[in-house]
């Protein structure tokens, strides 16, 4: 290979589609929920808007029980600037402000502001940028932390902090990834179909922010309806940068880097973000966000969720407020069958069960799936590894499964994140295709969690170490000054001729 | 010819030799002594429980094999462990009379009932307490070992050890326990066929 072939195939991404390693092809299960239309759903009778949505501390509030707030005013601010506000989904009553079951794996509580809807839906003052084209980049990027924007594809990293950091190491391809690889999830879908416009919107706006020099949207070629629909949206808003990308349906490709691989060739390195390469990555509901964000000053309240699976009756796509319980989502998709047995939040290969459907939508909550008893087989007792290397096969991060799991599982967590414990994606292919039923991922999750615990214990005494050695360093110090200063003074009094009444010099200057 | 063979041999293993020679000393690595490897899997707590001034005390006295590797409670079974591995021996049980290993706490003081007496202040080991005489003290969280020696000298009693809220920072997922479920998927046929350009 040439020294130059990584920048030239960075740049040439999506002129040809490649192949990542392993990868799985799943049934898609994507019919049922993309029948009808995207329906908006009714507020509901109280918001549970969660104050810590992203990883890390909860933000500050800045409403009291009683007051009366607005739709799209600021309930809470984050100490963190880039991760922005927290806003009210729609306008009526605090309620309360209190500990309430937040959506997230541990079924744990989190503070969360209570919202009695007054159903009225009445907006704050918004304040839209007209000429996002002529105006500073900063701006936009000032409103899209102020919106509260993150992720939409899952990871909820505050979207402001992607395109500042991407801004730094200079952008030349925006890639819009519409690749939603995961069975059942058919959100992002919907979302092309019926609102192109607004997609491509966002994309030339992210593009402006980071001033990349091509645009690229990559759907995968199951998704039919979809690819004509943005085309069109193109060729209205006339733009010629723009390149829609169709790639093979191979689970995970949907993922940031396996799909920049698809796209480029190029595998971004362990350690290494796509920015490095001149790459960003955003989710299409995310640029959809952005759109509004900035041209209708509309704050990120609402997000799309796919509720799905054979456990409800009628599977759908709703447009939901943030804050508004599970139980009503169900409940506009008609309800439970006789014979749902489990409720995840996410798709089947990396959800998680909830132990509530009273949990509110967050951010991050891209699909709702309801299990039937007939899909929750009666689990299958694990057997021993047999190094059959299945798991390694279809692995996209191209890491052996087989290791980390006889790693992790004997304590050795330092040699496990030498494997590459951290690049796993938590994809869920090695625990699909595990001949012996070893729940390979859910090791994976404990193991990082235990190495990152390590880790901060490591640190921890470290700086327990030096602060013993400083101290007991300075009490040394203080020791050797006091007994110089006894022997400057027994020295001192010896020296002293004796005075003539024959007591000690005492007193005397 | 078989002395220019000889003489070149000898010159290119003396050059060898000269260029070893010269390595040995240019990238010397300072051997960490054993007592350091030891410090290093301790947990620094520095609350003497091992009947030493503090960790590293400790640690030099179980290599000169003077302590046994059972006598840090902080540490628990899992750092007798690891110093068993680290020393070739097998790990044994934590002794008794050095305490038991529980939750790791943090010592908080009732600011109501301090009195500003500035004893804790100088038990504290790592310089986690704050505060000055008459004035009121308050441990620093993120410093405190946990170690307890603020204890006994408080004349009013007003310092407990609590261990911290589980909260979504302390959260982590469980152990695994038995093979996950998965809905059935039923796989498409293979397309062996690469993607082409679109």
């Amino acid at each position: 290979m040439k020294q130059d072939t990584a920048a030239e195939l960075a740049r040439n991404a999506g002129k040809r589609v490649f192949h990542f390693h392993g990868g799985l092809r799943l049934h898609h299960h994507k019919q049922a929920s993309c029948k009808v239309a995207v329906q908006t759903l009714a507020i509901p009778p109280r918001l549970y808007i969660p104050l810590a949505q992203n990883a890390g501390p909860a933000a500050q509030p800045l409403v009291t029980p009683g007051s009366r707030v607005l739709k799209g005013q600021q309930l809470a601010r984050f100490d963190e600037p880039s991760l922005g506000f927290v806003h009210a989904p729609t306008s009526g009553t605090v309620v309360a402000i209190a500990r309430q079951p937040v959506t997230h794996q541990s079924g744990l509580e989190g503070l969360c502001v209570v919202l009695k809807p007054d159903g009225l839906d009445r907006w704050t003052q918004l304040d839209p940028i007209e000429h996002w084209r002529s105006v500073d980049a900063e701006v936009i990027l000032q409103r899209l932390c102020e919106s509260g924007l993150v992720g939409l594809g899952g990871a909820v990293f505050p979207t402001s902090k992607k395109v500042d950091e991407a801004r730094k190491s200079g952008i030349h391809t925006l890639i819009l990834n519409g690749a939603e690889c995961e069975p059942y999830i058919s959100c992002d879908e919907m979302l092309m179909r019926e609102q192109p416009d607004k997609i491509v919107l966002g994309a030339l706006i992210l593009q402006r922010a980071v001033a990349a020099e091509q645009v690229i949207i990559a759907i995968e070629d199951q998704m039919g309806e979809v690819f004509s629909a943005l085309q069109a949206a193109l060729s209205r808003a006339d733009c010629t940068d723009v390149r829609l990308v169709r790639v093979t349906t191979i689970y995970p490709d949907g993922g940031e880097k396996q799909l920049i691989q698809v796209l480029t060739g190029l595998e971004v390195p362990s350690g290494c973000r796509p920015p490095e390469l001149g790459l960003l990555c955003h989710n299409v509901a995310t640029a959809a966000a952005v759109a509004e964000a900035v041209t209708e000053g509309k704050p990120l309240l609402q997000r799309i969720v796919t509720v799905s699976g054979n456990g409800v009756k009628r599977p759908s796509n709703l447009l939901a407020l943030i804050g508004t319980p599970i139980s009503n989502l169900v409940d506009a998709c008609g309800g439970y069958t006789e014979d749902a047995a489990r409720l995840v939040l996410g798709g089947p290969m990396m959800g998680y069960a909830l132990a509530s459907d009273q949990n509110p939508v967050i951010k991050a909550a891209n699909c709702i799936l309801v299990l039937s008893q007939r899909d929750v087989q009666p689990g299958q007792a694990e057997m021993p590894c047999i190094r059959c290397g299945e798991c390694a096969r279809v692995c996209p991060a191209l890491l052996l499964p087989q290791t980390l799991n006889w790693q992790i599982r004997n304590d050795l967590l330092d040699q496990a994140t030498d494997s590459g414990l951290g690049e796993c994606i938590e994809c869920g292919c090695c625990d699909y295709v595990c001949p012996s039923h070893i729940p390979l991922v859910d090791w994976f999750r404990f193991g990082k969690s235990e190495h990152n615990l390590l880790s901060k214990a490591r640190a921890q005494s470290e700086r327990a170490r030096d602060r013993f050695e400083a101290r007991e360093a300075r009490l040394e110090q203080l020791r050797q000054d006091r007994t110089r200063r006894m022997n400057e003074k027994k020295q001192a009094l010896q020296d002293r001729p004796p005075s003539p009444d024959g007591a000690p010099g005492r007193g005397q200057p | 010819m078989i002395s220019l063979a000889l003489l070149s041999l000898c010159l290119f293993g003396a050059a060898c030799g000269l260029g070893l020679g010269w390595a040995t000393k240019k990238f010397r690595v300072e051997p960490t002594s054993l007592a350091d490897r030891i410090d290093q899997l301790l947990p620094q707590t520095q609350c003497g429980q091992c009947s030493y001034t503090g960790c590293r005390p400790y640690a030099e006295a179980i290599a000169t094999g003077q302590a046994e590797i059972n006598q840090c409670p902080p540490g628990g079974a899992s750092g007798i462990k690891a110093l068993a591995g680290l020393l070739g021996r097998e790990p044994m049980q934590l002794n008794p009379e050095n305490g038991m290993e529980k939750p790791v706490a943090i010592a908080v003081i009732d600011e109501q009932v301090c009195i500003g007496c500035t004893l804790c202040i100088q038990a504290c080991p790592v310089d986690a307490i704050l505060g000055a005489t008459k004035q009121m003290h308050t441990v620093i969280a993120a410093e405190c070992t946990g170690c307890e020696l603020c204890i006994p000298p408080c004349p009013v009693d007003c310092i407990v050890m609590k261990v911290p809220r589980p909260g979504w920072d302390a959260w982590r997922p469980p152990r695994p326990v038995m093979a996950r479920v998965l809905p059935p998927q039923h796989p498409l046929p293979e397309h062996d066929a690469p993607a082409g350009d679109m």
